[in-house]
């Protein structure tokens, strides 16, 4: 666990005249799960966003700085942007199905990526459901519509999607926030276990939910990481005050 | 799946210390009833150096339900008197075992002289300590509410004992025959057998607030 997956070198973000990150350098351990907490407007999602280079499309966006994974960076013109959106999946906020079946929410992307037989998209299908914890639960209904299913289950269903591409990478950007307390404890048992397998980044306005479930967490504050370290520590023993007003709720 | 796998999966950790830690004192005090009855110098020493192993095991344990309580938020009513009761009753079995290690020390002093001689109850009291401390510690572990709430009358019978050894060895004393500095430490060892019965006591009464979150009837959590 101690391999580093992702190294950000000195990265910035502006938005026009809003310098949006600053300075941010940061070690994502493999087979870890990195959570990043802050307040609203402090730059973690732009941040996750520059993980799959998401925020490239946004106008007026000027990006500087390292992106390595697995020691390549990303932002190099040679890198191609459909193979990382591949090897680095992303989950949302607002659980986003597709208008189909919920087989066909899973094949999606592999048969985008050239997969076109049956025996092993159905394959993939009952491989992806089940890594994501939600197989039983759709195993007699997968021609059903997924828009039919419950939020706590489309947000499942979008992970079995992500996973269905085989990522190396999953990024979370508030994955359970639309979720009600049981859902979101199932998709933080779901975080757990997908660790084992996956590279696991995740947003969250929760701070227990850091606690609970992560291995490091970097704290943001207007665009910058004031503080990164093993959750045991950012929770237990913070370095600095501010990290510790907000964790404690006395912010501002 | 059940829900909050980490969070149980911390609880059993937690169970499996404990455990441990419980079992650590049982033997620690078996082995110091067998290295009094065989007068065996080098174990009684063992015994006194061990009392570190069993702190170590208690600060763990400590460590654990701290970060527990700081990682694992919200908890449960019944989570946090688990979590508390554990802490509180590690304390009470650290004690114990500081207590096994003071006796062990006497021991040495004591040198094989015959305990009964000087207090006849002596050795039913070091055996009747032994059995509280034992089903002490175990009832908290088997979640023995029922046990738990009646066993403070098992005290009374060490009471009871640590009251006729201090006669005995008062009577001793006053006879003017036996070793004085004997009697004396023999009256330290039946004060800290005395203790080690409170605190199995105790841990009974945590078991009793993990399961109903009241101490002695007065409700706490």
């Amino acid at each position: 666990m101690e391999n580093t997956k992702i190294s950000v070198q000195d990265l910035n973000l502006h938005y026009g005249t809003n310098h949006a990150l600053k300075h941010v350098n940061m070690e994502i351990r493999e087979n870890a799960i990195t959570a990043f907490i802050g307040p609203s407007g402090c730059g973690k999602s732009t941040f996750l966003k520059c993980l799959n280079r998401m925020n490239d499309l946004v106008e007026n966006v000027k990006i500087e700085g390292k992106v390595l994974i697995d020691g390549e960076d990303i932002y190099s013109p040679k890198a191609d942007t459909t193979l990382l959106r591949k090897k680095v999946g992303m989950v949302f906020q607002q659980a986003n199905p597709f208008p189909m079946s919920i087989y066909d929410n899973i094949a999606y992307g592999p048969r985008i990526h050239g997969i076109k037989d049956k025996a092993t998209l159905d394959q993939i299908v009952e491989e992806s459901l089940r890594g994501a914890a939600i197989f039983d639960e759709v195993k007699d209904r997968l021609k059903k519509s997924a828009l039919g299913l419950s939020g706590g289950q489309q947000q499942r269903l979008c992970i079995a999607r992500a996973l269905a591409v085989q990522p190396d990478v999953l990024l979370m950007d508030e994955p359970t926030s639309a979720l009600d307390p049981i859902s979101t404890l199932k998709i933080e048992e779901l975080m757990v276990e997908l660790k084992k397998k996956y590279t696991v980044v995740v947003v969250t306005h929760n701070m227990q939910q850091a606690a609970r479930v992560s291995d490091d967490t970097a704290f943001f504050l207007v665009g910058e990481v004031i503080e990164f370290n093993h959750t045991d520590d950012i929770f237990a023993r913070p370095q600095d005050k501010r990290t510790e007003d907000y964790i404690t709720g006395r912010f501002g | 799946m059940s829900v909050r796998m980490n969070f149980e999966h911390e609880l059993e950790t937690l169970r499996e210390n404990m455990d441990a830690m419980g079992k650590g004192i049982q033997q620690a005090f078996a082995d110091l009833l067998s290295a009094i009855a065989l007068n065996d110098l080098e174990e009684l020493d063992r015994i006194q150096k061990n009392d570190r192993k069993i702190n170590e095991m208690e600060r763990k344990i400590e460590a654990e339900c701290l970060l527990l309580l700081t990682r694992q938020q919200p908890v449960l009513a019944s989570d946090l008197r688990i979590v508390s009761s554990v802490m509180k009753a590690v304390g009470d079995m650290e004690r114990i075992g500081d207590h096994a290690a003071d006796i062990a020390d006497m021991a040495v002093r004591l040198n094989g002289i015959s305990y009964k001689e000087y207090a006849p109850s002596m050795p039913e009291m070091l055996e009747e300590t032994r059995k509280i401390l034992c089903d002490g510690v175990e009832l908290f572990m088997a979640r023995d509410k029922e046990q738990a709430k009646e066993f403070y009358k098992r005290d009374d019978k060490i009471d009871d004992l640590f009251n006729q050894v201090k006669e005995e060895l008062v009577a001793c004393l006053k006879e003017g025959k036996k070793d004085t500095d004997a009697c004396v430490d023999l009256l330290m060892v039946a004060k800290y057998l005395e203790r080690i019965g409170d605190h199995a006591v105790n841990i009974s009464e945590w078991e009793v607030f993990k399961e109903t979150g009241s101490i002695k009837n007065e409700r706490i959590l």
